[in-house]
């Protein structure tokens, strides 16, 4: 038996209600997803905001993984930087597991085989529980084994910090509703470790209490949301190269179809998806489906844009429609193809040779992720024209609480200038690319829908009637009027999100997409030392005027993001009349999602050395 | 320059049942250098569509980059046309043809489009059976970079200033064989008695459709030691398998003396109705046209029909497309709307 007494440090520290961080570290491949997704599913049923952030490899078995559950009452998204209560299934981290445990906190491990000498923090309660030996003893399967031991955490967990098992019951309930013969040995499996806890040990002072701040929310992954999104805008064509992390996109896309559009008269799919040979080919098809009048997407990762980009600067001088959901990962090269980055910012904004410049959107969350997928397929359609939704790993393959999704029933899709059948019949001649409305956008027509809509699409020198060119003014007026174009839907794309600083202050953060849990998080923690903010996200790409405005406004703006270059910040130079000392680069490129801690951390620092 | 406008003559050419004349299938003036192989071919493509009753504007034409996917814009000059980037063509039509199946898709390519840049794509396009009429417009060069090798140059040919191939050529109508293409010519631009039928029944043939034609480059590769220059075309192909199609209402005319002629009906009406020669074989065999393959380093190339099979299902009917298509769905059926959501969202609580 391994019990031990709970430190002086611990015992002694205030119990910490709804107000923690639980790691689970394991070995890849043990089917540790689903224990996880368990815990924190019970979590959320008890009412209490919460959100897991899986810090995988790109392995299929055997290397480190772990899970970060933050328990957070007053609804914070991002790691807090601290880590209470760490289950160190993992010989292998073990030592570094242990490490990482905040000062006060508590480590759970394996203790069939004893670690007396991995013991050295006296600052640590540990506990063992003999979770290898008990299952082993009750399960005969090899796999069974592996899978019930991590059950077995999952109900030493809820016994240390009174995680509700009723509530755990009726999850696994629910998981083997369709096969009811597992319930039983799952449930035997998580009252061994609930069990061996309750009589052996004391509670952790960590403690989930009952609440109601979860009702009107949901758990959920960005790339389902996205991909739902894409359900909703009436996207009906998909082409995809797998890479991580977006394929659950397509995933997403396809599992949702498959409930959703399939014809019920006819059994007929009112969707399409192909997975191509390769990037270049996806983007080819998304290109070809939309010219051809269907809305069309792909799901890709920054090296997918890499081999993309002729062919976005093809859509862009030739006006076709294009969603593209970059699902970013750490990069250069293949990087570390698991952990998240904000590094396609710049690549996205101008991708392609020649002059180019795109609309890129930014979401912050999954709910973000399938409003911003309906408004891209609405931009890309408006403005005729690639757009990039710019995601991350860190939302995509992550599950975040967020309000419900909610649809508006009027809402119809904006296919911008459109001439149908009847509109050709009564106009002398259609050209492709005049500005007829001088707002930079042509018309196009649907090829095959009529013969005067005719017309002939092409990636070389074109006048604005469309027809081949190599006059150099006849060139320059197609491609200022596209320029024009992109300017004139800055105003138009979402809004940046501002809030003002409790007290008045020349200090601004200004951040994107999934850093903003983390930065909101930093701003209220620094407010309690004195330090004030005012706080912009941006959401798109050409800026928003209000961007500059707020910029103008401040005497130092913090530029936080998730990258070694300060890919934002460059943008904001290049694109607005910020002044390159206002803007102070916050950068965490680590491959972690962002940390509160961290980011408090370099903009408190900063602020003193102002001082 | 493309821009430039045909005179208007003929007034009295014959109308099809559209109530076109040839002209009505031209484009505007090629930009090709005078006897290019290319212009005959964009010629075969003006009389085939003429014949078919083609209307213009339910085509859709589709290139990649070079001179031969320049012609795209030298024909059906009322129809729509995308030219694209280099090599990637095959993966715009098939994005195109998965939203719309029912317009028609004729994809013009070269040698380096097709055979270098362009390879994948060519080739998953074939393994897809994407519905379409694909076009090689083969010369074994490079012309608008002036004259390199391309991946079809056959070893020992020459180039213009003596160099020879040693690299072993890309045969595209063995390539497109061994993936599982469901049409398979070679044809020389040279021979339109040939070339217009083959065209025809490509294009009405459900799935991918591939046609070869040997075109001379008469700036970069005609001459003596090139293989693939109008004299050595000439002199070594040879027609195996002659190729029509007939529409539906047409009656086979008596031009076909009984047991030589098959015929096989194809999926959107009419049938393609084959000849055979002394020395030819049953383009419905696989295996025969192997065998007629196997032996193309000898001096005789066989052109014509090589292989057909109208029984694959083609991109759409593997991907259980609806006959409406999709471009062309309401968004109300697109859209689950707002009741369906929040009944998804219960399961995400």
């Amino acid at each position: 038996m391994n019990v031990q007494t709970q430190p002086e440090t611990a015992r002694s520290s205030a119990v910490k209600i709804n107000d923690f961080v639980l790691k689970i570290g394991n070995v890849n491949g043990t089917g540790s997803a689903s224990a996880n997704g368990l815990l924190m599913k019970a979590i959320f049923r008890m009412g209490v905001p919460v959100v897991g952030k899986n810090l995988f490899p790109s392995n299929i078995q055997g290397l480190p993984t772990w899970y970060e559950i933050r328990v957070s009452k007053d609804g914070w998204t991002a790691r807090s930087g601290n880590i209470d209560l760490m289950v160190a299934m993992n010989l292998e981290s073990y030592e570094q597991d242990l490490k990482s445990v905040s000062p006060g906190g508590a480590l759970l491990y394996d203790s069939t085989w004893p670690r007396p000498k991995l013991h050295g923090r006296d600052d640590v309660t540990v506990i063992g529980v003999p979770l290898a030996k008990m299952t082993n003893t009750e399960f005969a399967n090899a796999r069974t084994r592996v899978l019930m031991k991590n059950m077995a955490y999952v109900g030493a967990v809820a016994a240390l910090t009174g995680i509700d098992m009723a509530v755990i019951q009726s999850l696994v309930e629910e998981t083997f509703k369709a096969k009811p013969k597992l319930f039983a040995p799952n449930m035997k499996a998580l009252m061994l470790g609930h069990d061996y806890i309750t009589r052996n040990y004391d509670a952790l002072p960590l403690h989930v209490e009952p609440m109601d701040a979860t009702k009107g929310n949901i758990l959920i992954e960005g790339n389902d949301a996205a991909a739902l999104g894409c359900v909703y805008a009436g996207a009906t064509f998909g082409a995809w190269y797998p890479i991580t992390p977006s394929t659950s996109l397509m995933d997403g896309f396809k599992s949702h179809c498959q409930k959703l559009r399939v014809d019920p008269e006819t059994g007929k799919n009112n969707y399409c998806i192909i997975q191509a040979e390769d990037e270049l080919s996806a983007i080819g098809m998304v290109i070809g489906a939309n010219w051809n009048g269907a809305r069309s997407f792909t799901p890709t990762s920054g090296p997918g844009i890499s081999l993309m980009s002729e062919f976005i600067g093809f859509a862009y001088y030739a006006e076709v429609p294009a969603v593209l959901f970059d699902i970013q990962r750490v990069g250069p090269s293949t990087g570390m193809p698991t952990r998240t980055q904000q590094g396609d910012i710049t690549l996205a904004a101008y991708a392609s040779h020649g002059d180019t410049k795109h609309i890129v959107l930014f979401p912050a969350d999954p709910k973000e992720c399938f409003e911003l997928a309906v408004d891209a397929f609405d931009a890309a359609e408006r403005y005729q024209t690639p757009v990039f939704v710019l995601s991350d790993l860190d939302i995509g393959m992550n599950e975040w609480m967020v309000p419900r999704l909610e649809w508006d029933d009027a809402r119809r899709p904006d296919r911008g200038k459109v001439l149908n059948a009847e509109q050709l019949d009564k106009i002398e001649k259609f050209y492709r690319y005049m500005d007829v409305d001088g707002d930079g956008i042509p018309y196009r027509t649907i090829p095959g829908e009529h013969p005067k809509g005719a017309f002939f699409t092409r990636g070389s020198g074109h006048t604005k009637f469309g027809g081949y060119t190599e006059d150099s003014a006849a060139y320059q007026e197609v491609l200022d009027r596209i320029l024009q174009k992109w300017k004139n839907s800055a105003d138009h794309l979402p809004a940046p999100i501002i809030e003002s600083a409790a007290k008045p202050t020349r200090r601004a953060i200004l951040t994107v997409g999934g850093c903003d849990g983390a930065v909101r998080e930093a701003i209220a923690r620094m407010a309690e030392t004195g330090l004030h903010f005012d706080y912009l996200r941006v959401k798109a790409f050409p800026f928003h005027s209000e961007i500059e405005t707020f910029i103008a406004a401040h005497e130092t703006v913090f530029v936080v993001e998730q990258n070694r270059d300060g890919q934002l910040r460059q943008l904001l130079i290049n694109e607005t009349a910020a002044e390159k000392k206002q803007l102070v680069s916050i950068l965490d490129y680590s491959g972690m999602p962002a940390d509160t801690g961290l980011i408090a951390q370099m903009i408190s620092d900063h602020c003193q050395a102002e001082a | 320059m493309t821009s430039i406008k045909k005179p208007l003559v003929d007034k009295h050419l014959p109308k099809n049942r559209q109530g076109l004349t040839l002209r009505d299938y031209e484009g505007v003036a090629s930009t090709l250098c005078a006897g290019c192989g290319h212009d005959s071919i964009t010629a075969a493509f003006v009389k085939a569509f003429h014949e078919l009753d083609l209307e213009p504007h339910r085509a859709a034409k589709v290139s990649g980059i070079g001179c031969s996917s320049k012609t795209t814009a030298y024909f059906l000059g009322q129809s729509s046309g995308i030219n694209t980037v280099h090599g990637r063509m095959p993966s715009v039509a098939t994005g195109a043809a998965a939203v719309n199946p029912d317009l028609h898709y004729i994809g013009v390519s070269g040698d380096g489009d097709s055979l270098s840049i362009g390879l994948g794509q060519f080739a998953h396009a074939i393994r897809r059976n994407l519905d379409m009429l694909y076009v090689i417009e083969n010369n074994g060069v490079y012309g608008l970079t002036k004259g390199q090798f391309s991946a079809s140059a056959d070893i020992g040919t020459r180039a213009k200033y003596g160099e020879v191939n040693e690299q072993s050529p890309i045969d595209p109508v063995r390539l497109a064989l061994t993936l599982g293409a469901t049409f398979v010519a070679r044809s020389f631009s040279g021979d339109k008695e040939q070339l217009v039928p083959l065209i025809k029944a490509g294009l009405m043939h459900r799935g991918f459709a591939v046609i070869d034609v040997v075109s001379p480059c008469v700036t970069f590769n005609d001459h003596a030691g090139s293989t693939k220059s109008y004299a050595h075309t000439y002199k070594y192909y040879h027609p195996v398998v002659h190729a029509d199609f007939v529409p539906e209402e047409m009656e086979i005319t008596a031009d076909y003396a009984a047991g030589e002629a098959i015929t096989i009906p194809v999926h959107s009406g009419g049938e393609v109705v084959l000849r055979k020669t002394p020395d030819s074989h049953d383009p419905r065999d696989r295996d025969a046209a192997f065998d007629l393959l196997k032996d193309l380093d000898g001096p005789e190339i066989p052109t014509g029909l090589i292989y057909i099979d109208e029984s694959r299902p083609e991109m759409g009917e593997m991907n259980n497309i609806p006959e409406t298509p999709l471009n062309a769905i309401d968004h109300s059926k697109l859209c689950p709307g707002s009741d369906k959501l929040k009944e998804l969202m219960d399961g995400y609580s």
